[in-house]
């Protein structure tokens, strides 16, 4: 039999914010444990939660993105169950009225194929703390630091067909929250976190087929790997004339494989109602106009300036929009170097980013900001160096904090377009070559490359070599 | 709607309250008197009433996203029953 498989994503983006949710506790990840909980975190007696401003202008942020309603009329419910991290006996969540509904998501699959994914909705929520089973004897350890953070919820319609599909959707949505800077997106901490359901139906058939619930993804290749693994599953279970059972399934990227958690039937009484402890949120149209006006320019549409505007090719400009910070780069050292932009491009993404992964260095921390790279791509652009030697400066420039200029200057390292004294290399060469000078004439063309090093060798690298071509090709045929 | 004595018991479990078995269908009666309550009020018309989500109304303050809590944690542990290297330590919770 032909089966469809049927994927819809819920994704947990932890918000950029400095403090909790509801408390004026810090976010910072990697803490001493419980150094970072509060009594409003620990769900002390007495204490009232305060909602964050931030996490409500993220929230619309993300609405704005992806072109979805904004719950203007927001209302916080308390999601009811019993684990050791979740000090109140309830997650502060969203139910029947969230802060962002239905909304859609461009995704461009691998062969270039452009799929429209719908959103749900999107709701703010706490987070719980963190559970350590295996250091203790006979106990477990909870550590309260990350109780309280605030999370985006992002749940998809069931619109994607394939691992791959849902792979290119998440990789969608986190590429958004970086570029909306509204999440860091790290997925070794946690901040960015996929949760699959998953169903298979018989193509054709309209009724979906009963899901599972896939967690504890925290990579894109997991994703797809535990994706693959659990549709197999289904079909063998399908076929075997057995029935899915929906439940809460772990991947287990070890053995490559998912496996059951809970049966969700018994654990999914959670007996939402209104908390008490929060009022309404109301969103004003001068809140979202402001927040509107405040947008950058998203990915999708730089990309398509990028082409357009600047003339880059469809994969260049993807890889200078692949996040923020990229092309915000590019376009300074644009801007500022007066280049090209294929040749601001080209620097970027083979000099710098190249450095950049030999030091495990994110682009935000570049020893070499988009100022001074721009003087150097602007001392290249107007030929005072080669390219050769401006990877030599680019290297001085990474480890000191000297700038282009000092460092053509101190090592006399501009580039000789002056013919006659190049002429006059040339000359010296010659002169001193003349075995390798009769057997060029006599019809051994290779050799001009042994001139133009010996003649390069001699000007330290410094002579320009489109002019030291022409002259040396001229000089040899006289 | 009448409730039995099986969901009384399944909302003691949810709610991780302990009940005796004796006074299981005292919980059913009292429980089922406020269905019948609710089912009272539901025949009222409330087509043109908005839900609302609070008695008042007021809507949520916002606090500025500031850092100023402290680090307490001595103090919270020292009334916690057990504690070890800065984690609360509880019943070992298996997987």
């Amino acid at each position: 039999m032909q089966w469809e498989t049927v994927i819809g994503l819920e994704i947990h983006a932890q918000l950029a914010t400095r403090s909790k949710i509801f408390s004026a506790s810090s976010t910072q990840y990697g803490a001493e444990p419980n150094t970072q909980a509060s009594a409003v975190d620990l769900g002390m007696p007495g204490v009232l939660p305060v909602l964050n401003r931030e996490a409500v202008h993220m929230a619309i942020k993300f609405a704005l993105a992806t072109d979805a309603e904004i719950g203007r009329h927001n209302v916080f419910a308390r999601k009811n169950y019993f684990y050791p991290d979740l000090p109140k006996g309830y997650q502060i969540s969203q139910m029947s009225l969230p802060i962002v509904g239905t909304g859609t998501v461009t995704v461009e699959l691998d062969d270039g194929e452009i799929k429209e994914v719908g959103l749900t909705r999107a709701h703010l929520e706490e987070d719980a703390g963190k559970s350590v089973h295996e250091e203790f004897h006979d106990a477990t350890g909870v550590d309260l630091n990350r109780a309280g953070t605030p999370l985006l919820e992002i749940v998809s319609e069931p619109d994607m067909r394939s691992a791959k599909e849902a792979v290119a959707y998440a990789r969608k949505i986190h590429s958004l929250v970086r570029y909306i800077e509204i999440c860091d997106g790290n997925m070794q901490e946690g901040s960015f976190r996929c949760d699959a359901n998953v169903s298979i139906r018989p193509a054709g058939q309209e009724e979906l087929g009963t899901r599972s619930e896939i967690k504890n993804v925290n990579s894109f290749r997991f994703l797809e790997r535990a994706i693959n693994f659990e549709v197999d599953r289904q079909i063998d279970i399908l076929e075997g004339g057995g029935e899915v059972v929906q439940e809460t399934r772990l991947y287990d990227a070890d053995k490559d494989e998912t496996r059951s958690m809970r049966s969700k039937e018994e654990a999914n009484d959670y007996r939402y109602f209104p908390d008490p402890d929060l009022l309404p949120v109301h969103i004003e149209e001068e809140l979202i106009e402001s927040l509107r006006s405040a947008m950058p320019e998203l990915p999708d549409a730089r990309r398509k300036r990028f082409i357009a505007d600047f003339d880059l090719s469809e994969y260049d400009a993807g890889v200078m929009t692949a996040d923020r910070r990229t092309a915000d780069y590019f376009e300074t050292v644009l801007d500022k170097s007066g280049a090209s932009a294929k040749l601001a491009c080209s620097w970027i993404s083979g000099e710098l980013f190249s450095r950049l992964n030999k030091d495990s260095l994110e682009l935000g921390d570049s020893p070499v900001d988009a100022e001074r790279f721009s003087a150097l791509v602007a001392r290249i652009h107007d030929n005072t160096i080669s390219g050769k030697i401006g990877k030599d400066i680019l290297d001085k420039m990474w480890s000191g904090n000297d700038d282009v200029d000092a460092i053509i200057d101190k090592e006399g390292l501009r580039q000789i377009s002056d013919t006659s004294e190049i002429e006059k290399m040339i000359d010296d060469v010659i002169a001193a070559n003349p075995d390798q000078l009769a057997q060029y004439r006599s019809g051994k063309d290779k050799l001009l490359a042994y001139f133009v090093g010996q003649v390069m060798k001699a000007s330290r690298g410094k002579a320009n070599p489109g002019q030291l071509n022409k002259l040396l090709q001229e000089k040899l045929k006289e | 709607m009448a409730v039995d004595n099986k969901v009384v018991e399944q909302v003691a479990h949810l709610a991780r309250v302990q009940i005796s078995a004796e006074s299981v269908p005292d919980y059913a009666s009292d429980m089922s008197g406020v269905l019948e309550l609710a089912a009272q009020m539901d025949q009222v018309d409330t087509s043109s009433v908005e839900p609302m989500a609070h008695p008042t109304h007021a809507v949520q303050r916002l606090r500025d996203d500031v850092v100023d809590e402290v680090n307490q944690r001595d103090a919270f542990q020292a009334i916690a029953p057990s504690v070890e290297n800065g984690y609360y330590l509880v019943p070992p919770v298996i997987e």
